[in-house]
C-alpha cells in the first residue's frame, strides 16, 4: 500500500481516499460531492486532453480537473 | 385549511423537478444537468382538504454557501419557515443524497423524506429498507418514482400529517452526529454561549451556528457579526482553538473533519441493513457503457463535433422555412399598411419602426425554439455534461467552462449562427464568473447577419481569395471570442476558476413534455421580455435614420428634377424610369445624411477616419446597431443605390470597389470593425437580462467597439505606413 496523489493514478485503479487536503470553497466542495476520508474510488477514464478525470464513487460518477485532484490524496495497492 | 408553505429540497438531479411537475402540474422544465433550476419556483398543490404553495428550492448538494443556488435554499428555509419540507433523495445515489439530508435534520425543520428512483435502485439490484432508514433518521421516509407518481399519495399524506402535529418534527436527540471528542467540547461551549444570549434571536437552532462557525461558513458568520460583535469575537475565537489544535495534531481542518463524520454518520445508518446491494456496487450500467463510447479520447470528440455540428444544422436549417413563413406574415402586413395608409410619418414609422422591430424580434423565434429544444434534449438526456467533461480543459485556458462551448458553436462558431440564441444558451453554465465571460463574448462569433457582410466586402475586394478569407474570419472570430474572454477573466471579471467537481449524471431519456414545458417556457421568456424593449429601440433607431428629413429648399431641387424626366420622356419608358428612380435614389441618400444618424455619422468622422471609414460607412454602422443585416442597405441608401437587399449586393459590391473612398485596405479594416463591434441590440436586450443588469448590456456595446476600433484601427494604420 502507499500513498500518491489522485492525479498519478491510472486508468481503473482503485484507492481509498486518505486525505482532502485543501479548506476554502474548493475543498467545501470536493467534500460535498461526497470525495472524504475513507472513500473508495476507481478512476474510470480522462478526457480526451488527459484532464478533467472521471471518477467511480458508490456507483455514480464524478468529474474534477486534475489541479484539483491533486488536493486529494489516496492510498492504493502497489 | 388554511394555505401552508411546502419546500421540495435535494441534490441536482435527483429528481426534483419532476416532483414538482408531478405535484403541481406547473410547466417547469426538467433537467439532467447538474443545477438547472436556479429561480425560486412556486406551484400550487391541493388534495382533499390539504392545500400547499409548493415552492420548488434550487438543487443543492449541501447547505453551506459555496452558490448561490445554496444560499438561496438556506434563505428561505431560515427566513420563511415553510411549514413542511419535502428532500427528495435519489435512492441510486443515497449516500451522497444524505448528506444534505444531515444538513437539513441539524436546521430542525419539519422534514419529509422522499426515496425517489426507487425503479433505478432496484434495476441496480439495491434493497432499500425504507421504514428502517426512518427509525434511524427520526423522520417520515417514503419511497416513490416521481417520473410515474408512484407513491406521492402516501408521501402527500405524510406531509400533511406532519403540518397537522401528527407526526413530530426531527428529534434533536436522535440526529445529533457526533464530530469527535475535539469539535463536540467546543461545540457545547459555543451552543451554551449562543442560547445564553439568544443570538439571531432563535432564527436557527444554537448547535447549528456553532457548527457553521466552526466550518467557516462566511455568510452566517457575517450575520452573526451584524447581530452581536461581541459574541461573534468569542465564537470565533473558539474555533480558532479549535482549528489550530485539530491542524496541530491531525493536520487537517475543521471543515474536513465535520464532514467526514457527516458521512461516517450516514454509513453508520445505511451499514445497518438498510440497503442491499444484489450486484457489486461499482459494476458498469449500460449509461456507462454509452460513456465508453461517448467519451472515448478518440471517438468522444468527432461523435461530439458531429452532434454539436448537427444540432446547429437542425436549428438553422430546419427554422429557415417557419422564418421566412414569420417574414412572409410582416412583409404582407407591411405592404397593406403601405397600401392602405397616405404617405408621411405614420406610414413610415408603422412600416419601418414598429413592423420591423417586432418582425425582428418574431423573425427569431422559431430559430429559438428549435436551439432550445435540441438543447433540452442534450441537457435532459445527461449529455451536456459530457460535453463540458471534454471540452473543458481547452476552454479552461480561456477562464471559461467546458460547457460554455454550446454557446459559441450557437452564436455562429460554425460560421451563420446566431447570437441571441447563443446568449440564451448559457443558462446552462452553472459557474457565474465563467457565464458572465461567455455571454460577454459569443457576441464576437460570425453570426448569420454577419456573414452577407463579409461576402460583400471580400466578393467586392478580395475576390481571388473569397473561400480562404471566409474561413480566415470564422477562425479569427474564435480567436478574438477566446482571447477577449481571458482578457474579461484577468481583469473585470478577475477570480479562481470555479471548482468544476460536477456530475455525470446517468443518462436518461428525455420526456417528451419537459422537453416542451422546457423549450416553450424559454421562448415565452424571450418574446415577452424583449419584445417591448426591442419595440421602443427600433422606433428610436428609426426616428433617427428619418429626422429631421431634407429642408423644403433641397426637397424642391429633387421635385424640380423629377418634373423634368417626366416632361423629357414618355410615361413609364423604361429610360424615364431609370433616371426617376436614381433620382429617388439619391434624395433617400440626401436624407439620410441630413438625418440625426447620417449626422452623428458626419461627426463620427472625426474619429473614425483613424480606421478609414466616412460618413456613409459610419451610419451604415450605426443602422447595424439595429440588425447586423441593416448595414447593407444601409450602405445602399447612403451610396444612393436605393434599399438594397443583403442577398443580393452584387452591385452594391461593384459601387464601392470603384468608390475613392474605399480600397482593400479600407475594406479590411471595415471588415474587422463590423464583425467585432458592438452586439445587435437584440443581443444587447438578452444580454441584459441573462446578466441581470443593463451595466453588464452597456459594458458589452462599449468594450466590444473599444476591441473593434483598436483592431480596425491598428490594422488601416500600419496598413497605411506599408503602402497598401
Amino acid at each position: 500500500m502507499k500513498k500518491i496523489s489522485l492525479r498519478r493514478m491510472a486508468k481503473n485503479q482503485r484507492g481509498t481516499i486518505t486525505a482532502v487536503k485543501v479548506a476554502g470553497d474548493l475543498g467545501r466542495r470536493i467534500r460535498d460531492m461526497g470525495l472524504v476520508t475513507g472513500t473508495v474510488i476507481t478512476v474510470q477514464g480522462r478526457a480526451p486532453l488527459n484532464d478533467p478525470v472521471a471518477l467511480r464513487i458508490r456507483g455514480n460518477t464524478l468529474t474534477l480537473r486534475n489541479n484539483e485532484a491533486d488536493f486529494i490524496e489516496v492510498e492504493v495497492e502497489n | 385549511m388554511n394555505k401552508i408553505t411546502m419546500a421540495l429540497a435535494g441534490n441536482p438531479n435527483a429528481g426534483k423537478t419532476t416532483l414538482f411537475n408531478a405535484l403541481t402540474g406547473a410547466r417547469q422544465h426538467v433537467g439532467n444537468y447538474p443545477g438547472v433550476t436556479v429561480e425560486r419556483k412556486e406551484g400550487e398543490y391541493q388534495r382533499g382538504d390539504f392545500n400547499a404553495v409548493v415552492v420548488d428550492l434550487p438543487g443543492t448538494y449541501s447547505l453551506t454557501t459555496y452558490s448561490e443556488e445554496e444560499v438561496v435554499a438556506r434563505d428561505f428555509l431560515a427566513n420563511e419557515k415553510p411549514a413542511v419540507v419535502i428532500n427528495i433523495v435519489d435512492a441510486a445515489n443515497l449516500e451522497r443524497n444524505l448528506y444534505l439530508t444531515c444538513q437539513l435534520l441539524e436546521l430542525k425543520i419539519p422534514l419529509v423524506v422522499a426515496l425517489n428512483m426507487m425503479d433505478v435502485a432496484s434495476d441496480r439490484g439495491m434493497e432499500i429498507d425504507a421504514e428502517k432508514l426512518s427509525a434511524f433518521l427520526g423522520v417520515p421516509v417514503l419511497p416513490i418514482v416521481a417520473r410515474s407518481g408512484q407513491g406521492l399519495d402516501e408521501l402527500m399524506a405524510a406531509a400533511q400529517e406532519m403540518v397537522e402535529g401528527r407526526l413530530s418534527p426531527p428529534d434533536p436527540a436522535k440526529v445529533r452526529i457526533s464530530y469527535g471528542d475535539d469539535i463536540d467540547q467546543t461545540l457545547l461551549t459555543m451552543t451554551r454561549l449562543i442560547r445564553d444570549q439568544d443570538l439571531l434571536k432563535g432564527k436557527y437552532p444554537s448547535r447549528w451556528i456553532a457548527v457553521k462557525i466552526i466550518e467557516n461558513d462566511e455568510a452566517l458568520i457575517k450575520e452573526v457579526n451584524e447581530d452581536s460583535l461581541d459574541l461573534a469575537a468569542q465564537l470565533l475565537h473558539e474555533a480558532e482553538i479549535v482549528a489550530a489544535h485539530l491542524m496541530k495534531t491531525f493536520d487537517t481542518y475543521p471543515e474536513a473533519v465535520i464532514a467526514d463524520h457527516r458521512y461516517g454518520f450516514i454509513k453508520g445508518i445505511l451499514n445497518r441493513g438498510i440497503i442491499t446491494h444484489r450486484y457489486d456496487e461499482n459494476r458498469l450500467y449500460t449509461s456507462d457503457r454509452i460513456d465508453k463510447v461517448l467519451t472515448n479520447r478518440f471517438a468522444g470528440p468527432l461523435i461530439m463535433l458531429a452532434v454539436l455540428f448537427s444540432i446547429y444544422q437542425i436549428t438553422f436549417s430546419f427554422s429557415a422555412l417557419p422564418v421566412s413563413g414569420v417574414e412572409a406574415v410582416f412583409g404582407w402586413v407591411a405592404g397593406l399598411v403601405e397600401a392602405n395608409l397616405g404617405d408621411g410619418p405614420l406610414k413610415s414609422m408603422l412600416v419601418s419602426g414598429v413592423i420591423g422591430g417586432v418582425g425582428g424580434v418574431l423573425g427569431f423565434v422559431p430559430l429559438i425554439m428549435l436551439m432550445f429544444f435540441c438543447i433540452a434534449i442534450l441537457e435532459d438526456s445527461g449529455y451536456l455534461a459530457r460535453v463540458a467533461f471534454m471540452m473543458d480543459r481547452i476552454f479552461r485556458m480561456f477562464g471559461l467552462h467546458g460547457s460554455s462551448v454550446m454557446a459559441f458553436i450557437v452564436s455562429g462558431g460554425i460560421a451563420g449562427g446566431c447570437a441571441v440564441p447563443g446568449v440564451m444558451a448559457t443558462r446552462t453554465l452553472r459557474s457565474p464568473k465563467e457565464r458572465m465571460a461567455t455571454l460577454l463574448t459569443v457576441p464576437f462569433m460570425n453570426c448569420g447577419a454577419k456573414v452577407p457582410i463579409l461576402a460583400l466586402l471580400i466578393g467586392a475586394f478580395f475576390a481571388q481569395h473569397q473561400a480562404f478569407y471566409m474561413f480566415g474570419f470564422t477562425i479569427l472570430s474564435w480567436i478574438v471570442a477566446l482571447v477577449a474572454a481571458k482578457l474579461l477573466r484577468l481583469t473585470v471579471l478577475r477570480g479562481e476558476p470555479t471548482p468544476f467537481v460536477m456530475e455525470l449524471p446517468p443518462y436518461r431519456f428525455p420526456t417528451f413534455n419537459g422537453l416542451m414545458i422546457h423549450t416553450w417556457e424559454r421562448t415565452w421568456q424571450y418574446i415577452k421580455k424583449a419584445g417591448t424593449v426591442i419595440l421602443a429601440i427600433s422606433i428610436l433607431l428609426w426616428a433617427m435614420m428619418t429626422y429631421p428629413g431634407l429642408s423644403p429648399e433641397k426637397e424642391a431641387v429633387f421635385v424640380q428634377e423629377r418634373a423634368r424626366i417626366i416632361t423629357l420622356y414618355e410615361a413609364d419608358s423604361e429610360a424615364g424610369n431609370k433616371l426617376l428612380q436614381e433620382v429617388d435614389n439619391r434624395q433617400g441618400g440626401a436624407a439620410l445624411r441630413n438625418s440625426i444618424a447620417g449626422r452623428i455619422g458626419v461627426a463620427m468622422e472625426k474619429v473614425t477616419w483613424l480606421s478609414g471609414f466616412e460618413w456613409r460607412t459610419n451610419i451604415a454602422l450605426l443602422g447595424g446597431f439595429a440588425a447586423k443585416e441593416v448595414i447593407i442597405s444601409t450602405l445602399g441608401t447612403a451610396y444612393s443605390m436605393g434599399e438594397t437587399d443583403p442577398e443580393d449586393a452584387g452591385s452594391l459590391g461593384d459601387r464601392l470597389a470603384r468608390d475613392s473612398a474605399w480600397s482593400p485596405l479600407v475594406a479590411m479594416s471595415a471588415l474587422l470593425f463590423m464583425a467585432f463591434y458592438a452586439p445587435c441590440f437584440v443581443t444587447v436586450v438578452c444580454i441584459a437580462r441573462e446578466a441581470g443588469s443593463w451595466n453588464w448590456a452597456l459594458f458589452s456595446i462599449v468594450y466590444s467597439t473599444a476591441i473593434a476600433f483598436i483592431l480596425s484601427t491598428g490594422v488601416y494604420q500600419v496598413g497605411r505606413m506599408l503602402g497598401f
